[in-house]
């Protein structure tokens, strides 16, 4: 991965250059949206449910949509966690696994010792960090580029996922943990569904929200926000103005850790038992969908909110495909079409702000 | 510029009309799409009865060639009983539990539906049943359908058909052998090697493969024959794989002989030649038609096969050199 600064990575919109006063301020609030990384993922992912809204009758009701939000939720989550990496200039491949590993952990440990299952949450907890710190680590004292690091770190999950469950389980998927102590509670933290209007939706959302919330605070109204910018949009200019960008990455990779909890347990409180051998490509998704909302794959540009639109997209071509009846042999062709599609709107609307 | 883009719209056309050439050149006398075409598959009449809209959602990775022969026998009873047929599939878990969420959605009139992950699936068909969708299970989730309530099951007991196929390694002589298994964390396919281990007198070794990679499921297989000269026979999970295996045991000097689960065109020639030893057949065309067959009968006619009790068993059929031809016929259509 090449860190070239980019002229937006020059001024994190943090601090938007004050507007000249000669024009109106009116004109001056309409540029300074255009000029979002986000606008372009807004306005693929109008058009996205625009065409599904006519292509597919039973995408218009209300339960369709709930089901559409909750896949983009879990995706959403792990794709918030990711955009803030990318923002800040790295990869993390391991992702997808991670998520697994989570949630293996957390129902083992539970079982083997028969333990309230909050132990093993609060484990999981720790291990999924651990992980992200150990990524971070490797990156900064080996020097590599993250692609390779995560991507070795990757392999080594998915093999642990499988051995660790085998030795302890004496097969491939977890002992259910719906009888223990504490699985009702968590089950209503991690995976209970709220109505709303007469809809039932998955507390996935909620929490997708919220974090989108606290990202976007992050990210704009905080120093740490500014450090990611700045140590995605250039690494030594970063460090000559004091910015720690060793300890900004590694705090980001352990961000992904705890996204990758978080869904861990979504998944293990939702469906009971896990498979070792899930989570492989999803990481892919997760970047795709913040690229989707404005990322770029050098750094140093991005935003949360656009990581929502992306994740939000990708759960409307994932279920509008399924609604729409289209062949589902040609399904991963669609999802790549619609997702090419939705870059390249983003990428002409972000050319039009910037030529204004 | 513009002289640039005539030259390759010359370079276009060239190209287009040697690709016409070749075609119209190279017909082959023999196979292809006219010997298929010539094999007619199996058609009945059609039903009167309402139309139905049912929803089969499998938890098949694409590409796998089994998964096809369960799509042919549905789309068969589908054409059949005038059934508008929805096919939708995910490997993962939670993927193949939002789509059967989709399909109560899309308000179908059943569900036919594989318990790979059943714990996954759990919430889903309540919410199903709740909706007063009929849902009926297959191929996979025998353990399980009963006690979620489902109307009725299809498909065989992968742990008896392991059992079944170690006895017959037993008879034929078998001492060490390896079960490969193609996709990790795959329930079902465990339990078919756990079978065959727990019966099989010899000792059983477990080989992970990855099965969306050819090449590297080839080379894998051959490594561990070089690696342990005293494995004489291969036992695969799926037939592309039975095919893949037979390449392995050449290219590690041949003294491993293969035996597999499932069935397919090119496995059935195998047999025939000697290839293959044997196949376990567990049926898959018959467990896509019976699954809509059945939703289409409770519908017009509130029957249901097993009385809601036991399961309809669809395998294991054994395919060895004695009775393969009578199965060749209709493995040439793709039905077996």
């Amino acid at each position: 991965m090449t860190h070239t600064a980019t002229p937006a990575a020059a001024t994190p919109p943090a601090s938007p250059a004050a507007p000249p006063k000669s024009r109106t301020a009116e004109r001056s609030l309409a540029r300074r949206a255009l000029a979002r990384p986000e606008i372009g993922a807004l306005v693929a992912a109008i058009g996205v449910y625009l065409f599904f809204f006519v292509a597919a009758p039973t995408f218009r009701q209300a339960d369709s949509f709930a089901t559409v939000l909750y896949q983009a939720s879990t995706m959403g989550i792990m794709a918030l966690a990711v955009s803030l990496l990318m923002i800040g200039g790295e990869f993390d491949l391991s992702a997808g696994v991670a998520v697994t590993s989570s949630a293996l952990t957390a129902s083992m440990l539970s079982f083997q010792l028969t333990a309230n299952v909050w132990v093993g949450v609060i484990v999981a907890l720790l291990v999924s960090l651990a992980v992200g710190l150990i990524n971070g680590l490797l990156l900064i004292k080996t020097g590599l580029p993250s692609f390779l690091v995560t991507l070795a770190s990757f392999l080594m999950l998915q093999g642990a996922n499988l051995a660790i469950t085998k030795l302890l389980t004496d097969n491939v998927a977890t002992d259910s943990i719906t009888d223990m102590d504490g699985f009702d509670q968590a089950k209503s933290l991690f995976a209970s569904e709220i109505g709303v209007f007469g809809v039932d939706v998955k507390i996935t959302v909620l929490w997708w929200l919220i974090f989108a919330a606290i990202a976007t605070w992050v990210l704009l109204r905080t120093k740490f926000g500014n450090w990611i910018f700045a140590a995605g949009g250039s690494k030594e200019s970063a460090r000559a103005v004091g910015v720690p960008v060793n300890l900004t990455k590694i705090a980001l990779f352990m961000t992904v850790g705890f996204a990758a909890w978080f869904v861990g347990m979504h998944l293990l409180f939702e469906y009971n038992t896990v498979q070792a051998g899930e989570g492989v490509g999803n990481e892919f998704y997760y970047i795709i969908a913040a690229v989707i909302g404005g990322c770029l794959l050098t750094g140093g540009y991005g935003s949360a909110i656009g990581a929502v639109l992306g994740a939000f997209i990708f759960g409307m071509v994932n279920q509008g495909i399924v609604y729409a009846n289209w062949n589902p042999d040609w399904f991963k062709f669609f999802v790549g079409v619609m997702l090419l599609l939705a870059t390249l709107v983003n990428l002409w609307v972000r050319r039009q702000a910037a030529r204004r | 510029m513009d002289l640039r883009l005539n030259r390759h719209r010359r370079a276009g056309l060239a190209a287009l009309a040697t690709a016409a050439a070749l075609l119209a050149a190279g017909c082959s006398s023999q196979g292809g799409k006219k010997a298929q075409e010539a094999d007619s598959g199996i058609a009945a009449g059609k039903a009167d009865t309402p139309r139905l809209r049912i929803a089969m959602i499998t938890h098949a990775a694409p590409g796998d060639t089994f998964w096809d022969t369960v799509r042919k026998g549905a789309k068969s009873a589908a054409a059949k009983d005038n059934v508008d047929l929805v096919y939708s599939s995910n490997p993962s878990g939670a993927d193949q539990a939002n789509l059967i969420q989709n399909a109560i959605n899309q308000k179908v009139d059943g569900i036919a539906v594989t318990l790979a992950k059943p714990d996954a699936m759990k919430g889903a068909i309540a919410k199903a049943k709740k909706a007063g969708i009929p849902v009926v299970a297959f191929n996979a989730g025998l353990e399980q359908w009963k006690s979620m309530g489902l109307l009725e099951y299809f498909g065989q007991d992968e742990n008896i058909a392991g059992q079944a196929f170690g006895k017959h390694l037993n008879e034929i002589g078998a001492k060490h052998n390896i079960c490969v298994i193609q996709e990790q964390g795959h329930v079902a396919l465990e339990a078919r090697c756990a079978g065959v281990k727990k019966t099989f007198k010899g000792k059983t070794d477990t080989l992970y493969v990855n099965g969306t990679d050819m090449p590297s499921v080839k080379s894998t297989i051959a490594a561990k024959l070089k690696q342990d000269s005293s494995i004489d026979y291969v036992v695969t999970l799926g037939a592309p794989f039975a095919l893949t295996a037979v390449q392995s045991a050449k290219d590690a000097g041949g003294k491993a002989k293969v035996a597999t689960f499932d069935l397919n065109k090119d496995l059935v020639s195998a047999v025939q030649s000697g290839d293959v030893q044997f196949a376990v057949d567990q049926q898959p065309y018959l467990q896509g038609y019976l699954s809509i067959d059945s939703l289409w009968l409770f519908k017009n006619n509130g029957n249901f096969s097993g009385g809601g009790e036991k399961p309809v068993l669809t395998g294991p059929a054994f395919v060895t050199k004695e009775n393969v031809d009578t199965i060749a016929t209709f493995a040439k259509n793709g039905t077996r």
